[in-house]
This record gives structure tokens, sequence and C-alpha cells, in this order.
């Protein structure tokens, strides 16, 4: 690991919810160096996710800042903050989300429409992705045709094809079968310590955990460090 | 363009949704595009007018016949240069349905007041000699297969002959075309003097003057004049422009105009109504899809324009078939019809009209999805999915 990838400094998030102000995350610290793999746990409520969304730019603090990569994210514009998206994020999430209506390839090249490249480099940046996560051979399949897994597994190709530093993982086997959600964190570890990406993932499966460098557990908007299993 | 898959693939997301909606925005603009063509012909005689030329009709109503004598004192109004007069005989040729424009003239000053028209100097001479004869435009001899020397039967409606008889037979003396690419030919010219004199009744009137001004004469002062010579006389006159005669001649059909108008406002309502309900209910079903997209990077302005550029394809697709399915039929009624309805085109001016309607619907039944789908909130839709 070499420095600090992201960096969340007094962050506060509150919500309102009806006449009710409700306080999510409170007055959190966090590094996350450049090339970790944290798992984040925790009871339903307790922020996981929000804390996802504050590190990806989805949303933004009440108070604190978020800098990912030397960008302070909680101060950008919407349109600056969805281009910084494009190159510097990839997101994982538990239902796959990819769009039916796409191959597995033009799904995985969706991140691509947003550069300059053409045509051909974005076809063959796609199958390099789908190479990464075994599916070469699933291309031309639709996501009806493919299994839980396989879906998960172009997910995951889409999220890395524009290179980014840092992978946000919303419960990314939540939906899957043990053996299956063995591979695809298997593919996580890869993807970490071969092709150096910092992951951020959030889970409630203890075993899923096991597979990051470090575990944090958050409740009642604190994150509390405790060793991986 | 490179979003353009993408655009293609959720527009087909339902395919039978979609081909409902392509299936009516077809028949709106199947419609648009034959009415365009039939209101066309109806507003050509106007397009075509000259400026130069007045018309002299009955004040009350161009039913009306004025003298025949008025013809001297109107050439010897200040301003005019010439004067011809025409009238109204509307007869058939073999089978009722068989209805085009004829009418009695005079042949010498008829075509100087009409330079547009040419016809080889042979056959005017022809035609002028021969007092049964008639000079048809080229497209009505092409309906009806005309050649010069036919001998050609047209039963009367109106003017019976003194013998009793409807039918009025004429030697075809010759075939005129026009310089004017959107004038009519689909008319039958015939020597007033022969009507006159064998028809029962109506004798010693014509039906309306065409009078041309002299260069420099202001055309509103001369038609001022006319009138006021034959105030107060049983025939007072109404003197107007060719355009306005053109323009009140096609209202006693009704307002064609306003009538198009009505029906395409009516079927484009509709069709706004039928196509934002499907793009409405595309992107309601697929919020989460957007969120993804949102999340992926896709700015705002890009889901907006991803959206609205689904609708605007919709619309262009069964527009532009419905527009060319139009084209081919109004060839066909152009050439059906050519003699009882001349002009019937689909004219350049309609096709873009129409690719501007198809743009403006497009965008105007997908802007509301839209905005929806360019404020949608990344973490709402996220976790409602």
């Amino acid at each position: 690991m070499t420095g600090v990838l992201a960096k969340l400094e007094g962050v506060s998030r509150t919500y309102q919810k009806g006449k009710e102000k409700v306080e999510v995350l409170h007055n959190l610290d966090l590094e996350i160096p450049d090339g970790d793999f944290i798992a984040v746990m925790g009871p339903s409520g307790s922020g996981k996710t929000t804390l996802l969304n504050l590190l990806g730019g989805l949303d933004r603090p009440t108070s604190g800042t978020v800098t990912v990569g030397g960008a302070e994210i909680s101060s950008m514009s919407n349109n600056k903050l969805s281009r910084w998206r494009s190159t510097n994020i990839g997101f994982i999430f538990q239902f796959y989300n990819l769009l039916p209506v796409l191959t597995a390839q033009r799904n995985v090249e969706l991140p691509l429409l947003l550069t300059n490249f053409g045509a051909k480099e974005r076809a063959k940046r796609a199958a390099i992705a789908l190479d990464i996560v075994g599916l070469s051979d699933r291309a031309r399949h639709y996501p009806r045709e493919l299994s839980g897994g396989q879906e998960q597994r172009v997910a995951i190709a889409r999220a890395i094809v524009s290179d980014p530093k840092l992978l946000l993982c919303d419960e990314p086997t939540g939906d899957l079968d043990r053996e299956t959600a063995d591979e695809i964190l298997r593919l996580l570890q890869v993807l970490n310590r071969e092709h150096g990406k910092t992951i951020v993932m959030v889970t409630h499966d203890a075993q899923a955990a096991a597979f990051a460098n470090r575990m944090l557990h958050c409740d009642k908007g604190t994150l509390e460090a405790r060793e991986a299993a | 363009m490179k979003y353009f898959r993408l655009i293609w693939k959720n527009a087909w997301r339902k395919k039978i949704r979609t081909s409902l909606t392509i299936l009516s925005v077809f028949v709106a603009f199947l419609l648009y595009s034959l009415l365009s063509a039939i209101g066309y012909a109806f507003k050509g005689g106007i397009d075509v007018a000259d400026a130069e030329r007045l018309i002299v009709i009955d004040k009350i109503t161009l039913i009306n016949p004025l003298p025949v004598s008025y013809q001297n004192r109107i050439a010897a109004t200040d301003g005019v240069a010439s004067v011809t007069h025409a009238s109204w005989f509307g007869g058939y040729y073999q089978e009722p349905q068989n209805q085009f424009g004829q009418f009695p003239v005079d042949p010498e000053s008829y075509f100087a007041m009409y330079p547009e028209f040419n016809m080889p100097e042979e056959q005017l001479d022809a035609w002028k000699r021969n007092r049964t004869g008639m000079v048809v435009g080229q497209e009505l001899a092409d309906a009806y297969g005309w050649k010069v020397g036919d001998r050609v039967p047209i039963q009367a409606t109106i003017w019976t002959r003194k013998d009793g008889s409807r039918t009025w037979e004429f030697d075809l003396e010759g075939i005129f075309s026009t310089d004017d690419p959107r004038g009519s030919t689909a008319l039958m010219l015939f020597h007033y003097d022969y009507f006159d004199e064998a028809r029962a009744f109506g004798q010693g009137t014509v039906g309306w003057y065409i009078l041309r001004v002299t260069g420099g004469a202001d055309p509103v002062q001369v038609a001022k004049a006319i009138d006021s010579q034959f105030a107060n006389s049983p025939s007072e006159t109404k003197t107007s422009t060719e355009a306005a005669f053109a323009k009140s001649f096609m209202e006693q059909f009704g307002n064609i105009a306003m009538i198009v108008t009505l029906i395409l406002g009516a079927v484009f309502f509709t069709l706004l109504l039928v196509s934002g309900n499907t793009m409405s209910q595309s992107v309601r079903e697929r919020i989460s899809e957007l969120a993804v997209l949102k999340t992926l990077g896709f700015g705002d302005r890009s889901v907006l324009g991803i959206v609205l550029s689904e609708s605007i394809l919709i619309m262009l697709i069964g527009g532009l078939l419905g527009l060319g399915l139009g084209w081919i039929i109004v060839q066909g009624i152009a050439r059906q019809f050519a003699a009882f309805l001349p002009g019937v085109f689909l004219s350049p001016a309609a096709i873009v009209i129409g690719i501007t309607l198809m743009v403006g619907a497009g965008i105007l039944a997908g802007m509301f999805p839209a905005v929806k789908a360019m404020r949608l909130s990344i973490i709402d839709a996220l976790a409602r999915a």
C-alpha cells in the first residue's frame, strides 16, 4: 500500500425523515490506504451504504469533507462529480443492475461511452475486462441468459473497464449462493492483489468479510476497526 | 451517435407497445401527408396568382353573371392594360365523375392574358379559326388520352343548347402547357362566341372579367375605379386580385385550410397523449436502470438527452414511414384525379414541416419523463430497486 487513496474528515450525514432528523453518520474520520480491501459490516441502518455513497460521490456529507484520489469530492458540482465518477469509481451492486436490453459486452462498454474512445477501442477494452472476470465466452449473451454469478461478473467487468482506482461494492454476494459468492469474492481478491484495486465492500456476511484485508464495524454512525476473521 | 444503440435498444424494450405507438404516429403522419397534399391543391391557385391581374365578379356572388358589355368600359378605365373574360361551363366527359374546369373564353385576349400558357402557334391559329374548336392543358390531355384532331363530347350540367340537347361537341385543336411548375393545366377552353350563340339562355353575359393593370398603376386604385363605375347598376361588381379571387373561389368548398388544421390538430393532440404515455411508462419501468447510468457517470443532461432522443426516434420511425407511404399514395391520387383536382402534391415545404412536427412532438411527448429521469435521485432510485 502506498499512501492514502480516500479520506473522510469529520463527516456527518443527517437525513430528514418527516419532522425528525436522523443522523446516520456522526463526525466520522476514516483513511483508506491505496490498495486496501476493506469490509464494512454492521446492522441495517447503521450507515454502511451511506458511507459507500459518500465515497462514491453519490451523496454529500452534511458536514465534513470527503477526499478521494486527492480530489475533494464533497464540494464538486453535480456535473463535475458525474464526470469524476465515470473514471475514478467502479460500483458493484447486490442485484447486479445490468441493463437487460444490452448484451454483456455492451453492458461492460457503458462507462466507456463517456470517454472519447472509438467503437473499436471500447469493444477491445470491454473484451479485456470480460476476460479478467472469466466471461469472454458470454460476451454476446443478454443478462437474462446468464446465471446470477455470471451477471455479477459482468457487473464487475463494467466496474473495472474504465480502470478506476476504487471499487465500491454494496453486498456484492447478497443474492448469490455460498459457492458462487466465494468465486466472486476470490475475483475481488484478485482485482485487489493483482490489479491494485482498492476495494470497500459493504456486507452482512462474516464469511464474505473474511476475504478482505481488514474489517470495519459500523454502528450508530461510528466506525470501529475489527480484525478480519 | 455513440448512444444510438442504447437509445435504439431502450426504444424497443417493449416491442408490442413501441410498435403500437409507432403505428399511431404512422397513421397520424399518413393523414398529414394526404391532407397537406390536398390542401396544397386547393391553395395552388392562390400561390400562382399574378399580382398584376385583377378579377371582376358580381358584387353579390360569383354565380351571378356580368353583362358582356362591361368589357369595353373596363378596358377604358385608367390603369387597365388589357381585359378578357371567362365563364363557368360545369360539364363532364362521359361520366359525371369526370369533371374538370371548362371555360368559354375569347381565344385572342385570353391567351394574351396568360402568357404562362404555351401552345404551338399553328395550334392556336387552328383553334381561332374553328368556332367549335377547343384547347386543353397537357394534364387533361394526359388524363383522358386526348390528342389533337379528336372530337370530344362534353355533357353540360347547366348550359343546355337551344335545340334542347345537353351534349356539346368540340374539336381538339391544341394542347397547351405552362411555364409555372405549380400551375395547373387541367382545364379546357373553347370559343365564347360559339357558346353564347348556342346556349338556350343567358346570352350576352360572362362569368367574370380578368384584366391586367398597366405597369406602375396601383391595382387597388384600379379595382376601386372599376367598381365605382358600376355602382348602383343592376350588376354591381367586386374587383379583387387574382389571389383573393382564387381564395374566395376555393372557399366555396369550405375553408379547406381550417378543416385540415382542425383535423391535424386533433390527430396530433391524441398522438401526444399516446406517445407521452408510452414514454412515461417506459421511464417508470426503468428508474433503477437510469439511476445506474447516473451512477456510472452519465450526467443529468446525458440522461435527459437519452430519454428525449428515444421519444424523437419513435416519432421519426412512425412519421417517416407515414410520410413515405403518404408520398406514394399522393403520386397515385395526383395521377387519378389530375383532371378533377389538379395540383395534388406533397410539397418539400410540407415534408420539412412534417419532419419538424415529428421532432417537436417527440420533444413534447418525451419532455416530462425526460425531466423526471434527469432529476432522479440516485440514492432514492437505487434504494427502491
